[in-house]
């Protein structure tokens, strides 16, 4: 995958000078995603939510197929299946299944299915890589205003809830009791996590969406005193993955999509190392 | 004056298994009451029949229009990967001003902690941080679900004694359940024995004289015959509903050694 490919395929539109540029267009396409997918994966993080991302962003696969069979945009076939995945996961966690080993079995069928139904459907060549590992340089401005759309609205909906999905992911029982129903906010996650997953497949594809959601939450575990702080830092480590990644991608002629994971581990493993320091020299101070 | 909550013959089930079977009872506004029951006799389902986490399949609930719960919860296990301080947790699920957190911390006897990490606080703490954010709703009624797990034994006679007294500065009434009824007991105004439904209540008075009260450590099912027995042996003040439907544990032992000394 070089990038000199992908230029020619983005110098159509006009208006804004600024858009025009390929890389400005993948830039602010990365940073939408990490920004919305940071703050959401804190949420997956502290509910244990891991794999459940993992199933719904997998099954975006399936909903690129969809979207190729019935002529629709990708973000709508996306979008569909990636709830209808997200609401069967969740209610099925609801009644109680062995969680671990359903999601595992529903997140690798979801792609099996999804790369034959794709190879089914199409009469055209499509780019798998593409769907799989994302084509951020390949950007164009719609795409660019449904990432920011999906983006805001994903910040809107958690911004809007935030103090009773909280409260929920403390403890089902205490939300119940200050009059919030937990189901309520469980269905808020699973649409920001869909509109999320659907948003993010065109910058680093099915495969690695759920590594935007995880990794960047992560490593701003050890730096957060509150929910909050641990939010806004994963969304900056998940802005720097992106734009850093993108970066260094053109840097080493590497793939975007992955480049961009690749940072946010190593800044991951750079969080951990920093963690790990500090509590051994709190432990000498003791 | 309106009960605060009041529930007749109300029905529930946990997991397709029906754990309350008719309960009838009434929690007025300044009491204390307690709830004790053996193991699986659905106390803390009753509990969360009264918050709304349990639904209700038979019988009536009714709850004092705008009634206001302030619940502690048996256990709260916090995700490492979430950090959460005392202060962010006290503005859970609404936000409140930093003298009204620091207020119900001093109420329950958690003055100063709002800088802590919800992880760090030992088991004391953690309770009466719970309690603190449990009074920040201004409850009129209180619920509190083995909220003394954890503790050593002065340490939940301290805790009851709070709870005592804050029923006293607020007006509040207060449910709670516990294993530790010779610590609760001085500070309940009424004990209600569960199995199903409720076979007993009365005064905790008398449960405490009875020398059987020591059995409730370890073992609930103990614990619960042994209030149970006590309440036969002297029939003063205490309601017992004979006549009902004993088909639970406590019936099996019914005709055993200790009635011989009534």
């Amino acid at each position: 995958m070089t990038t000199g490919m992908r230029i020619t395929t983005t110098t159509t539109m006009e208006a804004t000078p600024m858009l025009d540029d390929f890389l400005v267009r993948a830039a602010l396409a990365g940073l939408g995603v990490g920004l919305a997918a940071a703050p959401l994966g804190c949420l997956v993080v502290w509910r244990r939510m891991a794999y459940f991302g993992d199933a719904t962003a997998h099954a975006a696969i399936l909903g690129v197929a969809l979207s190729l069979a019935f002529d629709m945009s990708i973000f709508t076939g996306v979008l569909v299946i990636a709830l209808s995945m997200a609401m069967l996961v969740s209610t099925l966690s609801g009644k109680g299944y062995a969680m671990d080993t359903l999601l595992g079995v529903m997140a690798h069928s979801a792609i099996a299915f999804g790369l034959v139904a794709v190879s089914f459907v199409s009469g055209v060549r499509i780019d798998l890589m593409a769907y799989l590992f994302g084509d951020i340089l390949a950007v164009g401005k719609t795409d660019l205003l449904v990432i920011w759309g999906g983006a805001a609205m994903v910040l809107v909906l958690l911004v809007w809830r935030w103090q009773a999905l909280l409260t929920a992911t403390l403890s089902p029982d205490l939300a119940r009791a200050s009059g919030i129903n937990p189901e309520r906010e469980r269905l808020v996650l699973t649409l920001a996590l869909a509109l999320v997953v659907a948003v993010a497949i065109k910058v680093v594809g099915t495969l690695l969406i759920a590594a935007m959601l995880l990794i960047p939450a992560a490593a701003a575990r050890p730096f957060a005193r509150t929910p909050e702080a641990m939010a806004l830092i994963a969304a900056v480590f998940g802005g720097v993955s992106a734009l850093g990644g993108l970066q260094a991608s053109l840097w080493f002629d590497t793939p975007t999509g992955p480049s961009v994971v690749c940072l946010a581990a190593l800044i991951f493993l750079g969080a951990s190392f920093i963690d790990l320091l500090r509590r051994g020299l709190s432990a000498q101070a003791k | 004056m309106t009960s605060l909550v009041e529930l007749r013959g109300a029905r529930a089930s946990l997991g397709g298994r029906e754990v309350l079977t008719g309960v009838d009872m009434t929690l007025e506004r300044g009491e204390i009451v307690t709830i004790v029951g053996p193991n699986g006799s659905g106390k803390s389902t009753l509990m969360r029949l009264i918050i709304g986490a349990v639904p209700l399949q038979g019988g009536s609930l009714t709850r004092a229009p705008g009634l206001r719960i302030g619940y502690v919860p048996q256990k709260l296990q916090i995700d490492p990967t979430l950090p959460l301080s005392v202060r962010r947790f006290l503005s859970l699920p609404a936000r409140v001003s930093d003298a009204a957190a620091a207020e119900a911390l001093e109420h329950a006897g958690g003055t100063g902690l709002e800088q802590r990490q919800m992880a760090d606080l030992s088991g004391g703490q953690f309770q009466r941080v719970l309690l603190a954010r449990a009074l920040l709703t201004r409850p009129d009624l209180l619920i509190l679900d083995e909220a003394t797990q954890g503790l050593d034994q002065p340490g939940s006679a301290r805790f009851y004694r709070l709870i005592e007294q804050l029923r006293q500065e607020l007006g509040c009434g207060v449910l709670m359940v516990s294993h530790e009824l010779h610590v609760v007991m001085a500070a309940s105004d009424r004990v209600l024995c569960l199995n199903g439904h409720v076979c007993c209540e009365g005064a905790p008075e008398h449960v405490a004289s009875a020398p059987e009260y020591r059995a409730l450590f370890g073992s609930g099912t103990q614990g619960a015959l042994a209030l149970y027995r006590h309440q036969h042996d002297h029939d003063h003040g205490v309601a017992c509903d004979h006549d009902h439907d004993h088909g639970h544990a406590h019936h099996d032992h019914h005709d055993h050694g200790s009635h011989s000394d009534a």
